[in-house]
């Protein structure tokens, strides 16, 4: 058949490339007061990205105050120093330059770009947001209503339904249980204190990363590190525990009115840091993994139709792992999928993956690897992700080796290890037909 | 699957204004078969973009058979005499890559975006469809469907879109620019594999495309596979001449008033003929540029956000916008969506007032000094993304306008003066306009 010629043809191609074309060039620069940040220097544009993580995020937000974290993060904008909120949008503009916050599970991360030739400047309005918030009580209401509006709506959305019922299952009395921006519930209940807390503990000058990429030199970087880290206390609220997904085995089925099931299914994942943290992510690739045609969606959606898309993703946070899937389907046709489901997670098991699938996969992940570094906003992010995820500093430029040198042992050792078709816990938004619940 | 993206084309507008300054200069080349190649050479990452842009667009469809370029465009993904029909997306996902098509009135561009050691392949197979098209070995029906429901689902099933559609038909008398890029329904209806295989034998040629390389390549391998490819593909000879109906001179102001019981916020929109983008003579164009930045440019401090939504709380927004970049005409926007109880007359009349008061008080100088330095910072920031150069150049050179007019085309847009942005606002006539009114249904 011409496809397999011309694939082939192209594998042939890959492997004949000894290297990558390009190697990517990261510094690792130390600043005066010791804080460690990655740079590529990339002169010929004249601007900058900073990409600045703090790590915990709203993992640190105390029991009973879920989305306080998140809430102060959207306040930070919200008026700064002596300008209120227009005042400090129109400073921005008048620069060219951009400074936003967003707070993640495990980290909150603060992104500046910069032209070159008034840096200095946008870098003093993100320390003025970071450090000089006015976190007055009148934005405190406005975005809290706001939040709490979203909150609702997103309350009546069937998928956060079934991604909260699985955290809460799995990650119970860990703060990976609840969402990141909170209840309408917790939210409608923070105070002014509570903000003023949740910066106090998200923002220490000791748990910080930082990513650059652009037209900067090591010290020049290196200086405005220490100048964000200089406004910072150290941290004083723990980081929390490490915890593995532990739903019992079975159905949690949460009545959802209309003719889709929403399902959430998983079991226990892998830390990050295990040895075998690459065959397991190639294996993922090959079962159910987005970015190429998958075992599962040739199983589930090809051969029978029964969804548009099912998807599984190795979930290894910071602190804390599962191996997690999702995909809805008629209600009529729940029960089915199901236990196809679970059928491929047996097939997975038992060593179905074979030497064509894992070439396939390697020359797919190989060739969509270097077009994620598109460019310096891209690249700085990558950089402080890499850090907060502790890789080697040449991590970038063997990654496509590691993918390489995986081997069908590895993946038929990992899968036998990660797959437990009998422990997959499946969480069930809708109206699923001759499906119950398992577990009160 | 492939859509004829118009909103895109639209995002170009500040693409297509702000060349590379500070990056590798572009080099330009030209294949024996007449093919211009155009590399970027951008070495920060090990990617590629390969686009191939055609001079043949939506303003080409012979009469009565409105949609054919944007028909052809997605069968372009069919078989051809050596690869079977999928096998184009198959190549390119396998290895890692991305790739798309879009269609506008003036050009069809195809594009892959992929490591940058799998370039010859997507070489090979651009240069392999440009000529070996076999849509008799295709099932080219069900693609017919596809751009029906198209239709269907992203013009159709919106009304700001079909609103948009008969604003554009209304303004231009004359010209193909009133003609939907995707095609009337019952036209779209008509089409066939043979009658886009006409228009292909026609349109596609060597010497009627550009291709442009952008990312981690050396010119002088790019022009080395070029010319492998792309270089023994004959030229056509008889290519036709891009010589489309013209505008007659517009005497009389148009408006149109649409009712559909979708439309949440009722609103205003107005649009005018203006002077486009032209080989060695943009001025015109930047002071079009400039107007509409200043006007509706920053949803905080433009002149008409600033008037309309904050000092008077007439509207709810209120916008600009100035398109340049096509062969045969430019257009300029306004328009104001009401706040709650203002009617779309007052509005109106509110939006004149406005655009009144400024030509009579001319430009806020620290105004201006704002958006000639979002002027330049986006020449900065579009050099960080590979794809929108690569974007810039393809959109300039398929519209006749040289890599000097390109280079240019910033220094014009900061050198605007205060003077221009107010006569090309005069310049505005509400002869060559249309001014629409969306409303719900009626009560």
């Amino acid at each position: 058949m011409r496809l397999n010629r011309l694939m082939g043809a192209t594998l042939a191609l890959a492997l004949s490339v000894a290297a990558p074309a390009q190697a990517i060039d990261i510094e690792a620069v130390t600043s005066p007061a010791g804080h460690q940040a990655w740079l590529v220097e990339e002169h010929s544009i004249p601007f900058v990205s900073i990409e600045v993580i703090f790590t915990g995020g709203a993992s640190l937000d105390p029991e009973g105050k879920a989305g306080a974290v998140s809430l102060m993060t959207s306040l930070l904008t919200e008026g700064a120093g002596d300008l209120d909120a227009q005042g400090y949008a129109a400073a921005l503009e008048a620069l060219a330059g951009s400074v936003s916050f967003s707070a993640g599970r495990d980290s909150v991360s603060m992104t500046i770009r910069a032209l070159t030739e008034n840096r200095d400047q946008v870098v003093d309005l993100a320390l003025m947001a970071l450090t000089d918030a006015q976190f007055s009580h009148m934005s405190l209401d406005r975005v809290r209503a706001q939040t709490i509006a979203s909150l609702e709506r997103a309350a009546r959305n069937p998928s956060t339904i079934a991604q909260e019922t699985y955290s809460r299952l799995g990650y119970a009395g860990h703060p990976y249980a609840t969402p990141v921006d909170g209840t309408a519930a917790t939210v409608g209940a923070l105070t002014l204190d509570d903000v003023l807390a949740a910066h106090r503990a998200a923002f220490t000058s000791d748990r910080i990363v930082v990513g650059a990429a652009g037209d900067i030199t090591g010290p020049e970087l290196a200086a405005i590190i220490d100048r964000i880290a200089e406004g910072l206390p150290t941290a004083d609220r723990p980081l929390p525990d490490y915890r593995v997904f532990d739903a019992a085995p079975g159905v949690t089925v949460v009545p959802f009115d209309g003719p889709q099931s929403i399902i959430q299914f998983g079991h226990a994942g892998m830390d990050a840091d295990d040895p075998d943290f690459m065959p397991a992510f190639v294996m993922n690739e090959i079962f159910g993994g987005g970015g190429f045609n998958s075992r599962l969606m040739a199983e589930i959606r090809e051969a029978r139709g029964l969804t548009y898309g099912i998807y599984t993703s190795l979930a290894s946070s910071r602190f804390g792992d599962s191996y997690v899937g999702r995909f809805s389907t008629g209600n009529e046709t729940a029960a089915e999928a199901i236990a196809l489901v679970r059928e491929q997670f047996r097939w997975l098991a038992e060593g179905g993956i074979t030497q064509e699938d894992l070439e396939r996969i390697q020359t797919y992940m190989t060739g969509a690897y270097p077009l994620r570094f598109d460019g310096n906003e891209s690249i700085a992010r990558i950089l402080a992700s890499m850090q907060f995820q502790n890789y080697p500093l040449n991590y970038v430029n063997i990654r496509n080796d590691l993918v390489r040198a995986v081997t069908l042992e590895d993946i038929q050792r990992v899968a036998q290890r990660l797959a437990q078709p009998e422990a997959l816990h499946f969480v069930v938004v809708g109206q699923p037909e001759g499906v119950e619940s398992t577990t009160p | 699957m492939f859509v004829a993206k118009r909103l895109i084309a639209a995002s170009f507008v500040w693409a297509a204004s702000v060349l590379a300054a500070a990056a590798e200069d572009p080099q330009l080349f030209t294949l024996d078969n007449g093919m211009q190649v155009v590399v970027v050479e951008d070495h920060r990452a090990p990617v590629v973009v390969q686009m191939v842009w055609y001079r043949v667009g939506a303003a080409d469809d012979p009469a009565g058979h409105s949609g054919i370029a944007h028909f052809l465009e997605h069968l372009m993904f069919k078989a051809t005499d050596s690869m079977e029909e999928g096998e184009f997306d198959a190549v390119v996902q396998a290895n890692g890559g991305s790739h798309n098509a879009f269609t506008s009135w003036d050009y069809t561009a195809y594009h892959q975006r992929v490591a940058a050691d799998r370039l010859p392949i997507m070489m090979q197979m651009e240069a392999d469809r440009m000529v070996n098209l076999r849509l008799d070995r295709s099932d080219w029906l069900p693609e017919r469907d596809v751009i029906l429901r198209e239709r269907g689902q992203t013009l159709e099933s919106n009304p700001d879109r079909v609103f948009a559609e008969q604003m554009r038909a209304a303004l231009y008398q004359n010209s193909p620019y009133g003609r939907p890029i995707i095609g009337w329904r019952h036209e779209m209806e008509q089409l066939t594999g043979d009658i886009a295989t006409d228009f292909y034998r026609v349109h596609y040629a060597p010497n009627n495309a550009v291709l442009v390389v952008a990312g981690d390549v050396e010119a002088d391998e790019v022009l080395a596979l070029a010319n492998q490819y792309y270089g023994p593909i004959p030229a056509v000879t008889d290519l036709p001449t891009r010589s489309r109906p013209q505008e007659p001179p517009q005497l009389a102001e148009r408006r149109l008033i649409m009712r559909d019981a979708r439309v949440g916020q009722p609103y205003v929109n107005r649009l005018y003929l203006a002077p486009n983008r032209r080989p060695g003579d943009q001025r015109e164009a930047a002071a079009f540029q400039v107007l509409a930045a200043i006007l509706g440019g920053s949803s905080q401090t433009s002149v008409l956000e600033r008037r309309l939504t904050y000092d008077e709380g007439i509207a709810i927004s209120a916008w600009a916008g100035y398109s340049g970049a096509a062969l045969d005409s430019g257009t300029f926007s306004l328009g104001i969506m009401p706040a709650e109880g203002v009617t779309l007359e007052a509005a109106e009349a509110a939006l004149d007032r406005v655009l009144a008061d400024f030509i009579e008080t001319g430009v806020d100088m620290d105004q201006l000094e704002r958006v000639r330095m979002q002027i330049r910072a986006a020449a900065v920031y579009e050099q960080d993304d590979t794809a929108d150069r690569a974007n810039t150049l393809g959109l300039n050179l398929v519209l006749g306008l040289s890599l000097q007019d390109s280079e240019e085309w910033l220094d014009i847009l900061e050198s605007v003066t205060p003077e221009e942005v107010i006569a090309a606002a005069r310049r505005l006539d509400r002869r060559a306009s249309v001014t629409g009114w969306l409303m719900g249904a009626e009560e």
